[in-house]
């Protein structure tokens, strides 16, 4: 791969903005039964940004989510959120897995499913009660999904389902949230919902980190833009590194559509 | 308990005069059918729990690594034992002590295996569970050859003997089903997300590893306990009460009870039959009446059975042919209308009369169709359908009331018959229209493509279709069919 010239990755590791960033990598590196995955990350998230991974597939996007909320080992480095150990930030984190990491025929109706956003708010022992129940709604009408609430699972379309996924995080009422392909094969309607709901984030002050493989929409959706393929390509403002040079160094210059889409970035960018 | 076993021992010539022991079995008059049937009875609601939890957390084969690995540790315990001091290898706390270890061994080792090397899960289990029944298999025959080897009854750790058990083994059975109860009652919300996304339940900050060990623990525990009585198939009794359980509901907590139950119900039919037909063993009669609830269950549960699902199918297709009947017979007698006075035929469909919109049918309208007779010869002509479907789609309306016979060839609608056709038709040709305009399709491809699809149809995909061809179908009549008929 070839070297990326180091004026591309605006983030550096001083302290930028008055408050913390959310999400501080440092020096990480992962690998699967010795094979690595993720060379040496060092990303800062600035705050209050909706911001896109992304990367060809086997890039690494979902480990670099997952090595951040502890769910994979890592060789090393260290991981700060909004400036904090992890372990003591977990109740701003929330979590948005891929939609085929569960089984969905599990015996529950979308209500049920959205309140285990809560569970951690509820406690050890303590019984879900109507309070809850009532938040978990709240959360099912943010993307839609009020009709399907009482729907067992395995009878939703997997864009209700994303959908039902994203209600559970934002049940759980985090300051950061960590998508992994949100957009993957879903309806225009639960594409149109999630966008919606990151906006809203956005306004609320929140900050979204989501693995994005759709690039045609990144400049629409998205503030922020993490290039990956193992190593961290760049980093920064959509419009500054979501050029050609940058697609090309992530996804090795494989893709046609790449330059099309990176030309149009670089038009608009000049406008 | 000496007499009990004569009992069983007593050949089956004497089998034919038994009723009155038959009565005495299921009246629970003996003591010790009592006790064994209470040992059984919780030993099959507690795996009925615990099975649930194992079986939604997508570990059903750890219990089966279990119980064949406690195999070792059963021989291995009397063999200590016996070396330590002769005798005291057959104290059933301390067999029992040797098969939970050697089966928490072998959790872990599955776990280590799957953690350190890239060797597939199943893989995993099926190796260890090989490895450790197979050592337990050379032991138990070192253990035979021993003098005191033949009489230590280790034999019934393999097959279980549900009728030798006793008041003391019952009220270890008993403090387990407490354990479990409170334990699964008080983690229900922490299993049920361990169970259903782990990751979840990992970044919300759930001690995953803690909860799982403990649900293996669970695990470990009933299986060995169950050993005695139960033997190696105790992996079946926690297994086929869950599973045969989903079949009758899609929610966790009664999916929980519902498993409960018929983990209950199997072992109480597997240990009355083991009591009432001499020398059949307690043990696998228990697990094949848990095989029979499960089948059962299949066939007959109200969320999957296989005959709700057929059931559900026939009633689909009986809907579906009288729609098709319906739409038929209207779209007949629309055509003799239209042609029959053209000047009532606006731009955007059939207006017979002025009161003709909004999109239920008037009586006017529905008179007017309920007055004209149809052929069945015209019907064959409109659809491809056999004679014996015809048949049978017509007699099908005619006991529901949609249509009613007019001559020996000719059938009317009646004039709720009409109300049901007319708003099959609209439906019909709205996702027709819909098609056409928005998913371009030919018109010439579009009424079988139309076919497959418009049962399906909820009130509420049929109010966004009016949205959508707001513009082409404005007062909410039925529009004229897109393409010929």
């Amino acid at each position: 791969m070839e070297s990326v010239p180091s004026n591309l990755e605006s983030t550096t590791g001083e302290v930028t903005h008055p408050e913390w960033s959310p999400l501080s990598i440092h020096d990480m590196t992962v690998a699967y039964h010795r094979q690595p995955v993720l060379w040496d990350i060092d990303y800062d998230a600035p705050p209050g940004k909706l911001i896109a991974i992304v990367g060809p597939n086997g890039a690494g996007k979902s480990t670099l989510i997952k090595a951040a909320l502890n769910l994979v080992p890592t060789i090393s480095g260290s991981v700060a959120v909004f400036g904090g150990q992890y372990r003591t930030q977990r109740g701003r984190v929330g979590y948005v897995p891929q939609r085929s990491s569960v089984d969905w025929d599990f015996p529950v109706n979308a209500l049920e499913a959205v309140t285990m956003g809560l569970y951690r708010k509820i406690g050890w022992f303590r019984p879900v009660r109507k309070h809850h129940r009532q938040l978990a709604m709240k959360a099912l009408v943010r993307v839609g999904m009020q009709d399907f609430a009482m729907r067992q699972i395995s009878h939703l379309s997997g864009g209700q389902q994303q959908r039902v996924f994203l209600a559970r995080a934002l049940a759980q009422e985090a300051d950061l949230y960590l998508m992994d392909e949100p957009f993957a094969g879903v309806d225009a309607a639960t594409e149109r919902a999630i966008v919606d709901v990151l906006k809203d984030l956005q306004q609320a002050g929140k900050t979204a980190l989501v693995v994005h493989h759709d690039l045609q929409t990144v400049a629409e959706y998205f503030d922020e833009v993490i290039l990956l393929n193992l190593r961290l390509v760049a980093s920064g403002p959509v419009k500054e590194v979501f050029t050609t040079e940058n697609l090309r160094a992530t996804y090795g210059g494989k893709l046609a559509l790449l330059d099309q889409v990176g030309h149009r970035m670089t038009m608009r960018g000049e406008r | 308990m000496f007499l009990f076993l004569i009992v069983f021992a007593i050949p089956a010539s004497t089998f034919a005069a038994e009723s009155n022991d038959i009565v005495r079995v299921l009246t629970l008059q003996d003591y010790n059918t009592r006790v064994v049937l209470l040992g059984t009875l919780l030993l099959g609601v507690t795996s009925g729990i615990v099975g649930t939890f194992m079986l939604l957390r997508r570990q059903a084969l750890i219990g089966d690594v279990v119980s064949h690995s406690a195999l070792p540790g059963v021989a291995i315990a009397f063999l200590i034992g016996e070396a330590v001091s002769p005798g005291s290898g057959r104290s059933l706390h301390w067999l029992l002590t040797g098969a939970a270890a050697t089966g928490l061994l072998s959790v872990v080792c599955v776990g280590i295996i799957r953690r350190y090397s890239v060797v597939k899960p199943d893989a995993a289990m099926a190796t260890v569970l090989g490895v450790f029944f197979g050592f337990g298999a050379v032991l138990f025959k070192t253990v035979q050859e021993l003098p005191t080897g033949n009489q230590a009854g280790l034999q019934q750790f393999i097959l279980g003997s549900a009728s030798t058990m006793i008041a003391s083994d019952v009220a270890i059975i008993a403090k387990a089903t407490a354990v479990v109860l409170v334990l699964s009652l008080l983690l229900f919300k922490e299993l049920s997300i361990l169970s259903f996304d782990e990751d979840f339940a990992a970044v919300q900050g759930w001690p995953v590893g803690m909860l799982d060990l403990g649900l293996t623990g669970l695990v470990v525990g009933i299986t060995v306990i169950g050993l005695e009585s139960v033997g190696i198939l105790m992996v079946a009794l926690l297994i086929t009460p869950p599973t045969a359980a989903r079949f009758w509901t899609d929610n966790f907590a009664r999916m929980t009870l519902v498993a409960a139950a018929i983990g209950g119900a199997s072992a109480t039919v597997g240990c009355l039959l083991s009591a009432i037909v001499p020398k059949l063993a307690g043990g696998p009669t228990i697990v094949l009446s848990g095989t029979a609830f499960f089948a059962l269950s299949m066939l007959f549960g109200t969320r999957r059975g296989i005959v709700q699902g057929w059931l559900r199918h026939a009633a689909n297709r009986r809907r579906i042919g009288r729609d098709d009947l319906l739409r038929a017979m209207y779209e007949i007698i629309e055509a003799r209308l239209v042609s029959a006075n053209d000047q009532s035929v606006t731009e955007n469909g059939l207006n017979i009369s002025s009161s003709l919109s909004g999109s239920e049918a008037t009586e006017e309208e529905s008179a007017l169709f309920a007055e004209q007779a149809v052929q069945i010869s015209e019907l064959f002509n409109h659809r491809s359908w056999s004679v014996r479907r015809v048949r049978q789609v017509i007699a099908a309306a005619e006991r529901e009331g949609t249509v009613r016979i007019d001559s020996e060839t000719g059938w009317r609608l009646t004039r709720s018959g009409a109300k049901i056709a007319r708003r099959a038709v609209r439906n019909h040709r709205l996702w027709e229209m819909y098609l056409i305009s928005h998913a371009e399709i030919a018109p010439s491809h579009v009424d079988r493509d139309a076919d497959d699809i418009e049962h399906v149809l909820g009130a509420e995909v049929i109010e966004q279709l009016e949205q959508l061809l707001a513009s082409r179908v404005p007062a909410a009549i039925v529009p004229p069919s897109p393409h010929p008929l």
